[in-house]
């Protein structure tokens, strides 16, 4: 590493590069009853929502079936919407259930979100080594959505969740928590775990050293 | 402050959610661990390399189906 200070800000997509501004206009035809209203809309964000069911899920069928629900759901209860969050956070905590109650049917013994998470030394980072700058520009495109899909699937459905919603999706922390039904010391724990686990997943394949 | 501290406080640290006082004990123990430097940079980057990755296209079936079923069942909320 080259610099002794970091910048602890990830370079994040600002909200606003996120939704585009027609956003609430589209949500008040649909509401309206402008089906095609509705339609751009699941156009814009079925690529996100799919990624999502899947990395919860890890079932291709499963995925498609809590995508598809999720949308249908959001179409019935558009009406509920009353536009206190982004549109996107609303249709993102929809989704997440849906592939929650698929997760859990196919996984019934395995899938609590409520465990204590134990935050002993295991943590505690075994591997330290630079990845040097830019390491996802070492892949194609394709191949390192293999990476993260695979490494995303090898994590605790418990952390991975809490992983999809807070660092994929943006959710705040708060509402993380809200949408999965934990506190916010909940939350923060399974969030610097699956961080931490994803951050050693990653380390064979970024560490200085491959492709390079 | 030791290197557990430091991964104890790592989310927090990252989302800027900590209290000026321990964030300023954090910075100076970063810059005199290489290790603990590392581990919070590489933890970064993962965090920035998920959030930046493009979701790839829907499967052309997987998209057809979606878009049949919404067709039918708008169809019916319409009716």
């Amino acid at each position: 590493m080259s610099s002794s200070k970091l910048d602890p800000t990830p370079r994040r997509p600002l909200p606003s590069q996120v939704v585009k501004d027609d956003e609430p206009v589209l949500v008040a035809a649909a509401k309206g009853g402008d089906v095609s209203a509705f339609e751009t809309l699941v156009g814009r964000y079925e690529r996100k929502i799919f990624r999502l069911t899947q990395n919860i899920t890890q079932n291709r069928e499963d995925a498609e079936d809590a995508m598809q629900e999720a949308f249908l759901k959001a179409y019935e209860h558009l009406q509920n919407f009353e536009g206190n969050s982004r549109f996107y956070t609303w249709l993102v905590r929809i989704a997440v259930n849906q592939a929650l109650m698929k997760l859990r049917k196919r996984r019934p013994n395995v899938v609590s979100l409520d465990e204590e998470v134990d935050t002993g030394e295991d943590m505690v980072p075994r591997e330290v080594e630079d990845w040097g700058p830019s390491p996802a520009d070492r892949y194609a495109q394709t191949e390192l959505a293999d990476i993260l899909g695979k490494t995303i699937g090898e994590l605790d459905p418990s952390f991975r969740v809490v992983f999809q919603l807070r660092d994929i999706e943006e959710l705040s922390t708060e509402e993380t928590a809200e949408a999965l039904g934990l506190t916010v010391p909940a939350v923060k724990s399974r969030l610097l775990r699956a961080r931490l686990k994803l951050r050693q997943a990653l380390n064979q394949y970024f560490h200085r050293g491959e492709h390079q | 402050m030791k290197c557990k501290t430091i991964i104890t406080e790592l989310a927090d640290y990252l989302d800027e959610a900590l209290d000026p006082a321990l964030r300023t004990q954090i910075e100076e123990h970063l810059g005199k661990c290489k290790d603990c430097r590392v581990v919070v940079d590489t933890c970064k980057q993962t965090i920035e390399i998920f959030c930046n990755s493009e979701p790839a296209p829907l499967p052309s079936s997987t998209r057809v189906r979606l878009h049949e079923a919404l067709a039918k069942r708008l169809r019916r909320v319409r009716a």
